[in-house]
């Protein structure tokens, strides 16, 4: 055996005892405790003893070519191909004879294709339709509004500048029913026709989803009172009705008319001025 | 010697049964070609299996259910509360299984290699015309398992229920909802209700363990078959042409090499699964439908869409009086028709080059400045898109205004392409008319004129460039009409049906 055969041959080695000794060490490490990185590292160095005892070993100690093959060209002889298709298409094969049976088959398949795609709709939850279920919110006229911890909110809760998100009373923490109230100066709002009796006190009640993409419009900017998405960056007017100032949002967010119950909590006087969230094929 | 024994034994064993001699022995003797790019689309495949080997593994500990479970394991800040069981159970299994978290970060990590690996052996793909005749089969299986491979890797980036990810799965919602039509039945069918909804995320797990992990193997499947059949294409050199491949054996050298770089990738996925932390869902808190974090992005590999959704302008409209959101054209339309212009790519290509010769012989990318030209458009795009999508990281870091880095992105992933495109055309050319150059050795003066003196006056699709001295065999070149055009011959012997 030549020298530097037996060299390459003892790093070949070499590398894949490093390999035994890490996946020893993973096993180890396994046993005594539950440390990522200590785990990680030896599987790390397992792999990569493996890796360069391979390497090593298709560098130094196997034939280097180049080989050369030969390709066959990548399409039949003319014969072979009409063979086929003679095959294929014989008179008496189905595709070219037995035209009702063909036709009858063609029916019963597309039939029973469409046939299978019914079982689908199951996956549809059951429940309303999704236009109905998308547009609708438990927020209506005499329903309390509460927290996050479904505790009712009065007027004076909500500082100066300050903002807090509400729930329909009963549904704490819902989806589509997330509320944004914002407490502003009343001379300050201008907001759309029809809506002056919409706030209390200065405060303000806009659905807290985007009505871009979704996403809970959490950031207010107390400077300008505007409310900024976080995921795409639309930037909406608290004071002119929430109506899209930047970004990609089209529509305003829908504002829930806000009153004062009995026992003094606020109280929604009716539902969302929209539906709220991102938009769908609906009439508008 | 047992060795030999017993590769001896089993193999007579098989050969009884299935008589397969022959053509193992021309398996063991096919022959790969040496060049570093034809292990990209290796590292894919190894990312697979790693992906494989470490999902099944998550498998055994992970709960797809939304169900109410009140937390109890090693991470105490979360003690106490009620979470979901998707939720609890990834944080148990990142915290309480042991080898647990090694597992999902190298999981992760894999996933974000498997994707990489495939994007970048795209671009050799692409840039080297090997998607043309006879291999435009495996372009299509290719970019399939690209676009599966993004959806799967959605879906599993969504199974913890944590907030960031919930973020992103309420815009996948959004998304679907703004389709026309049928856009709120397609929401309900993949989200299994209004968002949040408790079946979402078993319908996502379904998708993510079974459905599109079997769709990708039996690509994968087909792709390696296709390949075995075709044998790989090869870069020219002196030697090697339309009819031969000139590399390494499968046995023993290549395939060696290869379980190389089997380990190797395993190396680093678990290097960085053991000492990078990825996605640590104990941080971003359980999903709260009226929570968010900011900043938010997708992972890197959906940057691109959602790049488009934060600097496209608030475009909607109605159609018979129904909305059409604004979601809809950047998040529906564009990666559609991005994606349908990738899989109609090769018989665009074949169309402006005129070039419908099947082809063993890779092309140098200079020499189809064009292509280079569309190419460099196209990632150039897409990564000013994922820059895009980070605007609000940008801003943070720059004190610029968001909203100023969102208009102004507006023009940059208009102009910088363009600019690109032409810069890397002519960079293309001048390479192309200075075969002996390079990228560092090419000087301004190459740039200025083509040395050539026929300059196609419809653009340089149509031309065929100066072929190197030492170019495949059997190719001429031969100016036709105000194009030079391409005349094969001897390229196959019995030249078929176009297609």
């Amino acid at each position: 055996m030549t020298g530097p055969r037996r060299r390459a041959e003892r790093h070949v080695a070499v590398a894949f005892g490093v390999a035994a000794l890490a996946a020893a060490f993973f096993a180890a490490m396994y046993v005594l405790g539950d440390d990522t990185q200590l785990l990680g590292l030896g599987l790390l160095v397992a792999f990569a003893g493996l890796a360069v005892g391979f390497a090593l070993w298709a560098r130094t100690l196997l034939p280097q070519g180049p080989f050369v093959e030969e390709r066959e060209p990548m399409i039949s002889p003319l014969p072979e191909r009409r063979a086929l298709a003679s095959e294929f298409a014989r008179d008496e094969a189905p595709l070219t004879r037995t035209a009702l049976p063909r036709r009858m088959l063609t029916l019963a398949l597309g039939v029973l294709g469409l046939a299978a795609l019914f079982p689908v709709r199951s996956l549809l939850a059951r429940g309303p339709n999704p236009w109905r279920a998308l547009a609708a919110t438990p927020w209506r006229a005499g329903v309390r509004v509460v927290n996050d911890r479904g505790r009712p909110v009065r007027p004076g809760d909500v500082a100066e500048g300050g903002v807090v998100t509400v729930f329909p009373e009963g549904r704490a923490g819902i989806g589509d029913a997330a509320v944004l109230l914002i407490r502003v100066d009343p001379a300050d709002l201008e907001l759309p026709p029809g809506r002056g009796n919409w706030t209390v006190d200065g405060l303000v009640a806009y659905s807290k989803l985007c009505t871009h993409a979704g996403c809970p419009v959490g950031l207010y900017v107390k400077q300008t009172r505007q409310l900024l998405c976080p995921c795409h960056q639309s930037l909406f007017d608290v004071l002119g009705g929430a109506r899209p100032v930047a970004g990609p949002a089209a529509r305003p967010l829908p504002q829930l008319p806000l009153g004062v119950g009995a026992d003094g909590t606020l109280v929604a006087r009716g539902g969302l001025s929209g539906p709220p969230g991102p938009g769908y094929w609906r009439k508008t | 010697m047992i060795t030999r024994w017993l590769v001896r034994r089993s193999m007579g064993w098989l050969d009884a049964r299935l008589r397969i001699a022959p053509q193992l022995r021309l398996a063991l003797a096919k022959v790969f070609p040496d060049h570093w790019t034809f292990m990209l689309g290796e590292i894919a495949l190894y990312s697979f299996v790693a992906l494989v080997a470490t999902g099944v593994f998550l498998t055994f500990f992970y709960d797809a259910s939304m169900a109410d479970r009140v937390y109890s394991g090693g991470y105490a800040p979360l003690r106490g509360t009620t979470v979901s069981a998707a939720y609890a159970s990834t944080v148990e299994l990142s915290w309480d299984v042991r080898a647990g978290l090694l597992m999902r970060q190298a999981h992760h990590w894999s996933a974000l290699f498997f994707i990489g690996a495939i994007i970048v052996h795209m671009c050799r793909i692409f840039f080297t015309g090997a998607f043309r005749k006879p291999r435009e089969i495996n372009w299509l299986t290719g970019l399939t398992m690209f676009v599966l491979g993004m959806a799967t890797s959605f879906a599993g980036y969504s199974l913890p229920d944590d907030l960031l990810s919930g973020s992103g799965l309420r815009v996948a919602s959004a998304i679907a909802l703004s389709i026309p039509v049928v856009g709120p039945w397609v929401q309900f069918l993949f989200f299994g209700g209004e968002f949040p909804a408790d079946l979402t995320i078993p319908r996502l797990y379904i998708l993510h363990v079974l459905i599109i992990p079997v769709l990708i193997a039996a690509l994968l499947g087909v792709h390696l078959a296709v390949i075995i059949r075709q044998k790989h294409a090869q870069f020219p050199a002196p030697g090697r042409n339309d009819h031969n491949v000139v590399g390494s054996k499968l046995w023993p050298t290549y395939g060696i090499r290869s379980l190389a770089l089997l380990c190797a990738v395993l190396a680093v996925i678990f290097g960085f699964g053991g000492f990078v932390q990825i996605n640590p869902v104990w941080v971003w808190g359980p999903y709260e439908p009226a929570a968010v974090t900011a900043p938010a992005q997708p992972d890197w590999y959906l940057g691109w869409v959602d790049g488009m959704l934060r600097i496209f302008p608030a475009v909607e409209f109605r159609v018979f009086g129904y909305l059409v959101p604004s979601p809809f054209l950047p998040g529906v339309l564009f990666p559609a028709i991005f994606i349908l212009l990738m899989y109609v790519w090769p018989w665009v290509d074949r169309r402006l080059t005129g070039d419908r010769d099947r082809h063993q012989v890779l092309d140098r990318p200079r020499n189809r400045p064009a292509r280079v030209a569309a190419g460099a458009w196209a990632v150039s795009f897409l990564a000013l898109l994922l820059g895009a999508s980070s605007n609000d990281v940008v801003a943070r870091f720059t004190q610029i205004p968001v909203l100023g880095i969102m208009r102004a992105m507006r023009a940059v992933v208009i102009v910088v392409p363009l600019v690109v495109a032409a810069v890397a055309y002519t960079l293309a050319r001048a390479l192309r008319d200075n075969p002996d150059r390079t990228l560092l050795t090419l000087r301004p003066r190459h740039l200025v004129r083509a040395r050539r003196a026929i300059v196609p006056p419809r653009g340089d699709e149509g031309g065929r460039p100066p072929e190197p001295p030492h170019d495949r065999s059997g190719r001429l070149v031969v100016p036709v009409g105000d194009a030079p055009k391409p005349v094969a011959s001897g390229d196959a012997p019995d030249e078929g049906g176009r297609s």
